[in-house]
């Protein structure tokens, strides 16, 4: 796919000083909701995923001269977007997350407590992060398993086993909270 | 877990993380990524360390060919 973007990343190659800084704000900019809006579905936290938006863009700059425009832009981002999630959550002490997850206010299933909505996010806090990021992206935000593989880098059967991994992990540390899901 | 148990996990879940739908950023990120971009390390092309590289082994093989060179400064 030949998009805006591609032409942008294509200036940014030529190395213009003059046009950088313009080609690259018209990328930033035509971009950024984006790639805000897939770093906080993983990291779920506004002000982490602002400073994540900075963050991957730096490395987009990095990185444009790698960037392959048969793939697309968007793609391309995402997959750097995911990876400076990740890198991000594992710096992050399980606590210290998810509050504005705790804090949401019920909707659905009433005869899901507020107790086991607070115990089952922070035994999500607890996973690994790549199998977070599977479980959020592929169960809460219900976006294809094709998708979130291909921003992880890894295949569709991957992501199931990470997904289910996730599932059987949350499932256990509520059991020995003493929930019975 | 079976597939009962597996569904069961996943409404908890979803209960417990409802989906963020769409967002923006509550502020404009282009002035931090300039910083961000202001701020990067000069870098140093590989060839200007080789050819330091291979001044230093040249002066240290041949010291009589340092006040030579400074002549030539």
């Amino acid at each position: 796919m030949r998009d805006g973007a591609s032409n942008v990343l294509n200036e940014l190659r030529q190395g213009s000083p003059a046009t950088f800084n313009d080609a690259f704000e018209t990328l930033f900019r035509l971009h950024q909701r984006t790639v805000y809006g897939w770093l906080l579905r993983i990291v779920r936290n506004p002000a982490a995923a602002e400073d994540l938006t900075v963050e991957t863009f730096w490395r987009i700059y990095r990185a444009h001269a790698r960037f392959d425009p048969t793939r697309g832009f968007e793609a391309w981002a995402r997959t750097i977007a995911t990876h400076v999630a990740l890198d991000w959550l594992r710096t992050q002490r399980p606590e210290t997350e998810l509050l504005m997850d705790v804090a949401a206010p019920p909707t659905g299933d009433p005869a899901i407590s507020d107790e086991i909505r607070r115990k089952t996010a922070e035994a999500f806090s607890r996973l690994a992060p790549k199998l977070r990021v599977a479980a959020v992206l592929a169960v809460v935000e219900e976006l294809p398993h094709k998708e979130v593989a291909a921003a992880l880098g890894i295949s569709v059967t991957a992501v199931k086993v990470r997904v289910f991994r996730a599932l059987r992990l949350l499932r256990k540390d509520l059991q020995q909270q003493g929930i019975t899901p | 877990m079976n597939a009962h148990d597996e569904e069961r996990m996943k409404q908890f879940l979803k209960q417990a993380l409802p989906p963020m739908g769409d967002a923006e950023p509550g502020r404009d990120l282009w002035p931090a990524m300039l910083r961000r971009l202001d701020a990067r390390p000069t870098a140093v092309p590989w060839f200007d360390w080789a050819l330091a590289g291979g001044l230093a082994v040249f002066a240290l093989a041949f010291p009589a060919s340092i006040p030579v060179f400074l002549y030539y400064l």
